[in-house]
């Protein structure tokens, strides 16, 4: 057999998974149809926070004074500030043509479709270049992710020009003036704050009765009050009846509470969710189990059929780049005939808006909902020494925990550079570190994360700083 | 490649071991099937064999060493072909094991609770043991009284992790549940000599894995079992007959009946017809038992142990006599195999032979009664209106009272009795 392993897609959970198994000695054939990196590193994550530091730089420059400087002719590139995040994309994803190289790892440059064999599907690529490749290999890992969810019904459908997915919204030509964000998630929310930033007027339609809905209800009211005081506003519990184009921008009709609401602007942005990329893979043939857009697939990532597994966005929620890839190379490992570390070890989410939020494990209403007494901790900002130096005084840390064992069972924080202090917390969860080992634990000083170690204080009544 | 031997688990009950000896030393060349090293247990020594072929290139624990943890390296073998170089020299004997017997010390003299948070004082204590588990399985492992040593753990490197104690609570009887001092400890609040014994009137002979375990399953059972004994008067001169005629019969093949091996025979087939005495009580219902498998109590140097004579309702009784020799002499010698002295389901102990008259055992969990039989002596009966002289035995049944009650006690004894009292009823 010409591969051990064929994986299709190189994304994040792709590309990972087939460094791993080289490493692990398998010969390994990697499938991509566009770009190496996937959408991770050329259409999302990755290009996003070139975009966001843009736009957090140039909000910074409009309140020096608090810093005691001041600056004149205060302005921006837009094509520049787009072209800064393009050229990111393009030095990470020739990276990731390099990491092939180094381990080995065939690219096949092409989109794949699986036929009937033993012991895997075989994958028969149309190539980029013409003509076809057939790959048999020992396994098939798919990893083809995910694309923005459409709603044909109420409108939300991409049209490239006005009514714009994540993708159209990450290379336009300008800053729209009036711009409406529909789906308050993780991605509108980043795409809301970096062109507020920019100076554009932007509204945020959220169907459910708070934005960031995955997040603790406190960190939601926190955001919302902090974006709008940077001038975002929002509608919550809307529900899309109908997005149209007009002849020089769109219209949204809304039904809010009962009752109906029209908005106008020149662009909209839909981001209500995605959706598996599970089509022309000639899944439907070989008889693999979708439900809902997604590949199901087992606590291994194996499908319901031999020989193929699935990873990452299309094998399912929670759509997160780290996800995948920790499915790949747990996926991989069991292939290697090893026992990988368990897939439940929990798994952080961050919004890289103004300010950040950044969560790990249960909410508050999740933890009660499971039958969990909880205690829980908060520290603000506000007083933590290292945040009001710096300016940074927004936000909040929340810790829950299990009142009976002391568990750690979740972390939610909004603030400056909450996105680089969650992993403290994930990995005393990963660790089943109780709320004595955290106590115990040294915090340096003056930091903002001794606000994470005054939370678990504080969920114990033993806040020093309070 | 450097191969980890680990301290074997002879018997699904053990948790701890002495390494009495080594058969190998480093460098030793072994093949799989050497015998490398000897294992005492809570009740008996066994030799291990080697799985795996290679030199011996460290010995991690010294002979000698007590309290040797299930599952703890104990050895290196480097598989053929490669040498590392780097092994660890043998302990010397002066420094017996890397499991410093210092800590046991310590764990077992904590310093005074006073002002100290308990709780970070057992952390303390617990940290210092060897086993890898995540401080929240620790943690509610203690909430449970499960002790980590019995559990593996399914974390990297063996690590127990909370799943496994959940999994673990999940398999458990639910008995002691929760009860926030160590369920099975022996109870020893003050040493004696603050119970004013003074020091250096007595001489201390150490617990070995044997004492150990009686020690606790004992104290177990007594505080845990509702019991309750019942007692009975047997007369025996027809057994007594009936065994000189066997005997007689079984002269040529050389077995010898004894007057025990009758009462495990009559014993066996009154748990057969009164099956609800042969039962163990469980958190899901009463298990009563298919076979009746006889523990005997055995008395050997330093302790008792309880041979089994498995499926003894379907055994004669030149097999039984055969059988209990053997254990009996194997026992003696401490070469019992685990599963010939674990998982019986009734018990007999027999103190006839010292004079003793009556008396009540302790339940050996988990069966639901145990036998306790006291000596035959001729004593006077009153037969009709008048005396007369009989050899007799009294016997006593301690019972669970979750297994049986004191009618099912009772029947029990009574068909015990019959069979005794009139060995021919054996045969129906």
């Amino acid at each position: 057999m010409e591969f051990d392993l064929v994986i299709i897609g190189a994304g994040p959970g792709g590309y990972v998974a087939a460094i791993r198994a080289s490493q692990l000695g398998m010969t390994v054939a990697i499938v991509e149809r566009e770009a190496l990196g996937g959408v991770c590193l050329n259409w999302g994550c990755i290009p996003t926070k070139a975009l966001l530091k843009s736009g957090d730089l140039y909000e910074t420059l409009s309140h020096l004074e608090d810093y005691g400087l001041s600056v004149t002719g205060r302005s921006y590139d837009f094509t520049k500030v787009i072209e800064r995040s393009r050229g990111v994309s393009k030095q990470l994803s020739s990276g990731v043509a390099f990491l092939m190289k180094k381990h080995k790892i065939t690219v096949i440059e092409g989109t794949a479709k699986l036929e009937k064999s033993m012991p895997s599907p075989k994958v028969v690529v149309a190539l980029k270049a013409g003509g076809n490749r057939t790959v048999q290999a020992k396994n098939v890992i798919l990893a083809t992710g995910a694309r923005a969810r459409v709603i044909e019904a109420a409108g939300l459908v991409p049209d490239g020009e006005r009514i714009w997915s994540y993708r159209e919204a990450m290379v336009p030509k300008s800053a729209p003036k009036r711009l409406l964000v529909i789906g308050s998630g993780a991605i509108g929310i980043e795409f809301a704050s970096f062109y507020r930033s920019l100076g554009s007027e932007v509204t945020v339609i959220e169907a459910l009765d708070r934005i960031l809905p995955v997040e603790d209800e406190e960190v939601s009211i926190a955001a919302k009050k902090a974006f709008e005081r940077r001038g975002l506003a929002f509608r919550v519990g809307a529900k899309v009846v109908k997005l149209a184009k007009t002849a020089k921008g769109v219209v949204v009709d809304l039904e809010v509470g009962g009752k109906a609401e029209r908005l106008e602007a020149d662009i909209a942005i839909v981001a209500v969710g995605i959706t598996g990329n599970v089509e022309n893979l000639g899944l439907e043939a070989l008889g693999v189990k979708v439900e809902r857009g997604h590949v199901v697939t087992n606590a291994h990532s194996a499908t319901s059929v031999a020989g193929l597994y699935a990873i990452g966005d299309v094998a399912g929620p929670p759509w997160l780049a780290h996800k995948a890839s920790h499915e790949g190379v747990h996926c991989v490992e069991h292939l290697a005939g090893g026992k990988p570390s368990n897939l439940t070890a929990p798994i952080p989410g961050c919004t890289y808006a103004n300010p950040q939020v950044a969560s790990v494990g249960q909410t508050e209403a999740q933890a009660k909902a499971a039958g969990h007494e909880v205690r829980v901790g908060r520290f603000p900002f506000r007083v933590n020494g290292k945040a009001i130096a710096a300016g940074d005084t927004e936000g909040f840390v929340k810790t829950v925990f299990d009142a009976k064992t002391g568990a750690l069972l979740g972390a939610h924080l909004i603030g400056a550079e909450v996105t680089e202090m969650i992993q403290g917390f994930a990995i005393a969860m990963t660790l089943e570190a109780t709320e004595a080992e955290l106590m115990a634990t040294v915090f340096p000083h003056p930091t903002m994360s001794e606000a994470m170690h005054e939370s678990v204080l504080d969920a114990y009544g033993r806040a020093l700083h309070l | 490649m450097s191969i980890d031997i680990l301290m074997p688990a002879l018997s699904p009950t053990m948790e701890e071991g002495v390494l009495a000896k080594w058969h190998v030393a480093v460098g030793d060349t072994v093949k799989a099937g050497d015998v490398i090293a000897e294992i005492e247990t809570d009740k008996a020594t066994m030799e291990v064999e080697a799985v795996d072929e290679g030199v011996i290139s460290a010995l991690l624990v010294a002979a000698g060493t007590e309290g040797v943890k299930v599952n703890r390296v104990i050895a290196q073998l480097d598989s053929e072909g490669e040498s590392e170089g780097e092994a660890a020299p043998p302990p010397s004997p002066a420094a017996p094991g890397l499991l410093p017997r210092g800590e046991d010390l310590e764990a077992s003299n904590p310093p005074p609770l006073g002002e100290v948070d308990r709780e970070a004082v057992e952390g303390v204590l617990q940290s210092t043991d060897r086993i890898a588990a995540s401080p929240l399985a620790r943690r509610l492992a203690r909430a449970a009284g499960l002790d980590l040593a019995t559990i593996s753990g399914s974390g990297p490197h063996g690590r127990i992790i909370k799943r496994d104690i959940d999994a673990q609570a999940g398999r458990r009887p639910v008995t002691a549940q929760a009860t926030p001092t160590q369920a099975s400890a022996p109870r020893q609040v003050q040493s004696l000599e603050e119970m004013g014994i003074a020091p250096g009137s007595y001489d201390l002979i150490p617990l070995d894995g044997m004492g150990k375990t009686i020690a606790r399953r004992m104290t177990d059972s007594f505080r845990d079992i509702p019991h309750f004994p019942l007692t009975i008067d047997l007369e025996l001169n027809a057994l007594l007959e009936a065994r000189t005629r066997i005997n007689a019969g079984l002269e040529a093949s050389g077995v010898k009946v004894s007057v025990n091996d009758l009462i495990i025979r009559c014993a066996a087939l009154a748990l057969k017809r009164v099956p609800m005495a042969n039962a163990s009580y469980t958190p899901q219902g009463i298990a009563v038992h298919h076979h009746a498998d006889i523990a005997v109590a055995v008395a050997i140097d330093g302790g008792l142990i309880t041979p089994i004579i498995r499926a003894a309702e379907t055994k004669g009784l030149a097999q039984i006599a055969t059988e209990m020799k053997d254990l009996a002499a194997r026992a003696r010698a401490r070469k019992l195999k685990p599963e010939e002295f674990q998982g019986g389901t009734f018990s007999i102990s027999n103190l006839g032979m010292f004079g003793i008259k009556s008396f009540a055992s302790i339940i050996n969990e988990p069966q639901g009664a145990i036998l306790s039989v006291g000596t035959g002596e001729k004593r006077a009966v009153v037969r009709g209106d008048s005396l007369a002289i009989a050899t007799v035995m009294t016997v006593t049944l301690t019972c669970d009272h979750r297994v049986l009650n004191g009618t099912i006690g009772a029947q029990w004894l009574n068909e015990f009795k019959r069979l005794i009292e009139d060995p021919l009823m054996m045969l129906v």
